[in-house]
């Protein structure tokens, strides 16, 4: 038998160039491989966001011909843009992933939301908790996160694989040495570890990502005329018939798009023409504040994000 | 940056196009505490206008709040991101930030000076290109710069700058500057260190960072910037070397298809290429090789690929896919040099995991050859390894692995040593050659012995002895203590009068004799059983102090834990559930604790316990939390 490849000249490594996104996806997909490997129960969650996107299509690449070894979660709060709800169902659709969905009982019962009860108590019920919640119910041992380095001041001191106490407690002053690519996944039973495959990755690499890779991403983040109300130099988006208008407050429709999507009304908009990645991308380029401006979360209190992270938001 | 927004504006598409197609540059910035190694990257953030309004606010309001440079922005408040980093004023850990300019990509860790922190900057340089290695020109040459550019040489890192910084403090003295630069040389020399920059800063102020300074007319040398966009990246130099490729994950969605997946770690590969699974030595080619997106012609050192093969060849995770023509070298005995990272010393004989590419293995250390003072890169006999300090050891694997030396491959010649008890990453090595059989230097014999038999089973044996009058609540307490241990996974066995007096001791009596007699038959059984690597929790009255002392005496320090359960004679009295007190008091029962034989209470025990103060519950997890506090359980 001849063998095809040896008619053919030879390629040879020299002539290939690795772009830096090619670097960043081989680093992200070994990553996802060494917790399939090494971990009982991974899971995935899945905000919807452009971040997940990202780690979703990454999962899916790392064992292609075969689907990801493992189910995508969301934490869901009940408050998401409806946009979110349809691409989350389509892209579990598409993956063939199973998908597991958790609403905090305990949040559902009390019909916690933003308005009445404010973005603390709305975000640790819902989203803290929540996440315990499901984490200890389908006992996963490994759960991977889209959170980047570069996001915020805490999050770029984190381990790609983050360690965490049976309490889901985050401990950022005993964190493990970690080298080279060689990844320690061991644990004691009942406790676990995120994994965050974007650690390196930059608000532009996951765009450009994202627009070379044809990724499908909720249409929220491109400009559009929607219904808004402004409160506190906040542009809010009515997105369903659940949003409290104040007294004199009208939905103005205005062409705005979210640089960062979570609960609808605690998700700022941004007033863009940007309607393409591109044009997007050059937005995010110019312009000269930060990404997570647009979730109010984070700014509560000072140095919120590791708090939270300790008492065991992701 | 302006000339970049300007292009960006005018196309976009353009300007994605470049951005794609630039380097990456990963460096380290590493010094002594307060050489202003956070100022530094906060500076050059600033300077290349790489700094978000927000995050310059944030850092302004913050600058008020704990700064320390008055009315100025404190730079280093950007990258210390942790509450404890900024209340303290240090780094602890290492923090990764991201910008590019027109030139590069760069991905900075910025990396702690304190001593207690190395293996933090161990885990930043592990994966740069270069190093930044920062010095107050006011203090010159200090033990932790020494420290670090050796560790810097030994993780493989060849491109170097010194940052001579806080040269606005000298008076931007030249001499001050070539008195370091000379000192800082001849150390350089001595640990491989051949390829270093020297360029005279001041961050806080931004001389020599982008621009060249006026107050330095007399340096000619690139800014820093200058440096970090210029200096050769030896990108291809892991892909001139032979194939290695570590399986992580072997892909079988259905029976037609069999792929190798991972990340190759050098090399490249193309379909027919003959390859050698390693250790066991089959040799096949290569079919197909699937990137991210599909076929290719050929793969290169990483990345992240799946492989399948021309025959069916037995090969698992762990195993190695390498080039049949120069294959790895197989062996389960090394030299290697190791950094250790944890506070517990690291113990040679003691059996450890050792992370090896994709594989794990056990492995004990010897006795280090030699541990290496930094300062002086003298070799100084070592019984064995502390916290942050780096010997020459053997290694023996209970199998063989693939590998090749670090010097030749840091992908296949890296190792990490993880505790099989606290799962922490306690090690750090580099392979320097595999010991030959024929001149093997012997390696300690290791016994299934205490340690041995406890590390199996993952915990840390001890004595749990109670003491106190009858009816105080011990057994109730004893009971509920081994039940919490066992539901947390600890190996336990309770020795109580139901299991004792009925068998072993069931000649004996209650007179002192036979007191003494019991108390040390239940001493020496549990001493076997800790030997066994066993948590043994005893229940007796054990009246006597010398009985008590004796038990003590027969394991090791820290091995007995005394509680005391403390319940006043009145109490236990009216508890009387098995109605022995009141068959003493009418004399039926003779030498009973309390009423006619004495009770000596402990002086020091590690815990005493008032019931009546707490449940049996709460007394219970206080003795858990005690255990955990004194590192017998976690």
């Amino acid at each position: 038998m001849t063998d095809p490849t040896l008619a053919k000249p030879m390629p040879v490594g020299d002539t290939v160039r690795l772009t830096h996104l090619q670097r960043l996806e081989a680093e992200s997909i070994h990553i996802i491989r060494e917790v399939v490997a090494e971990c009982e129960r991974p899971v995935m969650l899945y905000s919807i966001g452009k971040d997940s996107a990202t780690m979703l299509h990454l999962a899916r690449k790392a064992f292609h011909p075969a689907p990801p070894p493992f189910p995508l979660l969301h934490v869901d709060t009940t408050w998401k843009f409806r946009d979110m709800y349809a691409l989350r169902d389509r892209m579990a659709r598409e993956s063939g992933m199973d998908l597991l969905v958790w609403r905090n009982p305990e949040a559902l019962a009390k019909g916690i939301n933003p308005f009445d009860h404010g973005s603390q108590i709305h975000t640790d019920l819902w989203k803290t908790q929540g996440l315990k919640q499901a984490l200890d119910h389908h006992g996963f041992d490994a759960a991977f996160g889209g959170a980047r380095r570069d996001e915020e001041k805490s999050r770029a001191k984190e381990r790609i694989f983050s360690f965490r106490s049976a309490q889901h407690r985050w401990d950022p002053k005993q964190q493990r040495p970690e080298l080279w690519n060689l990844y320690n996944a061991r644990k004691h039973a009942g406790e676990s570890i995120r994994v965050f495959p974007l650690s390196n990755w930059t608000e532009l690499d996951v765009w450009q990502y994202i627009y070379l890779n044809h990724i499908p991403i909720v249409p929220l983040y491109l400009a559009q005329a929607r219904p808004v109300v402004e409160r506190g130099g906040s542009l809010l988006m009515v997105d369903d018939e659940r949003f409290r208008l104040a007294p004199g407050e009208t939905p103005r429709m205005r062409k705005v798009r979210f640089r960062t999507l979570g609960c609808y009304p605690l998700s700022g908009a941004i007033e863009s023409e940007a309607d393409t990645l591109p044009a997007i991308i050059q937005e995010m380029l110019l312009a000269r504040t930060s990404e997570r401006q647009g979730r109010m979360i984070d700014h509560d209190q000072a140095a919120s994000m590791e708090k939270k992270k300790q008492e065991g938001y992701f | 940056m302006t000339q970049a927004a300007d292009r960006i504006a005018a196309d976009v598409d353009a300007y994605l196009l470049q951005h794609e197609q630039k380097g990456l540059l990963r460096f380290i910035t590493c010094g002594s505490v307060d050489d202003g190694k956070s100022t530094l990257i906060g500076r050059l953030l600033y300077e290349a206008k790489l700094l978000f309004e927000d995050q310059l606010a944030a850092v302004e309001a913050d600058s008020r709040k704990w700064g320390t440079q008055g009315a100025d922005i404190d730079f280093a408040l950007l990258v210390d991101g942790l509450a404890a980093e900024r209340e303290q004023g240090i780094t602890i850990d290492v923090a990764y930030r991201y910008f590019s300019t027109d030139r590069r990509k760069f991905i900075v860790a910025d990396t702690p000076g304190h001593e207690q922190y190395t293996r933090n900057m161990i885990t930043g340089a592990s994966t740069a290109d270069a190093a930044v290695i920062l010095v107050d020109a006011r203090k010159g040459v200090l033990t932790q710069t020494r420290r670090h550019s050796y560790l810097v040489s030994l993780i493989g890192i060849r491109k170097v700058v010194l940052a001579i910084n806080k040269m606005d403090l000298v008076a931007f003295d030249p001499a001050v500057f070539q008195h370091i630069v000379d000192e800082y040389l001849a150390f350089a020399q001595r640990i491989g260190l051949h390829d270093v920059s020297a360029i005279p800063l001041s961050a806080l102020q931004g001389d020599n960072m982008l621009q060249h300074s006026a107050r330095m007319p007399w340096y000619r040398g690139p800014t820093l910037l200058a440096y970090l966009e210029t200096v050769e990246m030896d990108e291809t130099r892991q892909r001139k070397i032979a194939l290695r490729l570590p399986v992580q994950w072997v892909n079988r969605p259905d029976p037609g298809f069999r792929g190798f997946a991972g990340c190759i770690a050098s090399g490249c590969v193309r379909p027919g290429d003959r390859v050698r699974v390693q250790p066991s030595g089959r040799e096949t080619r290569v079919a197909r090789v699937i990137g991210p997106d599909g076929d290719l012609p050929v793969a290169v050192a990483g990345q992240s690929v799946t492989l399948t093969l021309a025959d069916e060849v037995d090969v698992s995770r762990g195993d190695m896919l390498n080039s049949a023509d120069s294959p790895a070298e197989v062996a389960d005995q090394f030299e290697a040099t190791l950094v250790w990272m944890a506070e517990e010393p690291m113990y040679p004989g003691r059996p450890y995991l050792l992370k090896i590419g994709t594989r794990t293995v056990n492995a004990t250390v010897t006795e280090p050859k030699y541990r290496v003072h930094v300062n002086t890169l003298e070799h100084l006999a070592a019984k064995q390894l502390e916290l942050n300090e780096i010997g020459v050891v053997n290694l023996s694997l209970d199998r063989a692995v693939a590998f090749d030396p670090y010097k030749d491959n840091r992908e296949t010649g890296g190792f990490i040593l993880i505790d099989r008890m606290s799962n922490a990453t306690v090690g750090a090595g580099m392979l320097h050659f595999a010991l030959r059989r024929a001149h093997n230097i012997h390696l300690q014999h290791v016994a299934v012995d205490k340690a041995a038999r406890a590390d199996l089973k993952g915990q840390r044996p001890c004595v749990v002895w109670f003491t106190g009058l009858s009816g105080a609540g011990k057994s109730t307490i004893a009971n509920l203590v081994e039940k919490r241990l066992h539901a947390m996974g600890r190996h336990t066995y309770l020795l109580d009068g139901d299991n004792v007096r009925h068998g072993l001791n069931r000649d004996l009596g209650f007179t002192s004799a036979d007191r003494v007699e019991n108390i040390r038959r239940i001493a020496e059984v549990a001493r076997m059983m800790v030997d066994a690597g066993l948590i043994v929790i005893t229940a007796f009255i054990s009246p006597f102090r010398a009985e008590r002392a004796m038990a003590r005496s027969r394991v090791e320090d820290g091995e007995f834990i005394e509680v005391h359960v403390d319940t006043p004679l009145q109490v236990a009295e009216s508890r009387d559930v098995k109605g022995l007190y009141k068959k003493a008091r009418l004399g039926e029962l003779k030498n009973f604790t309390g009423i006619d034989s004495p009770y000596e209470t402990p002086q020091r025990p590690e815990l005493r316990i008032d019931t009546s103060d707490v449940s049996a519950e709460e007394a219970a997890d206080q003795v858990v939390r005690l255990l955990q506090a004194l590192g017998r359980v976690r």
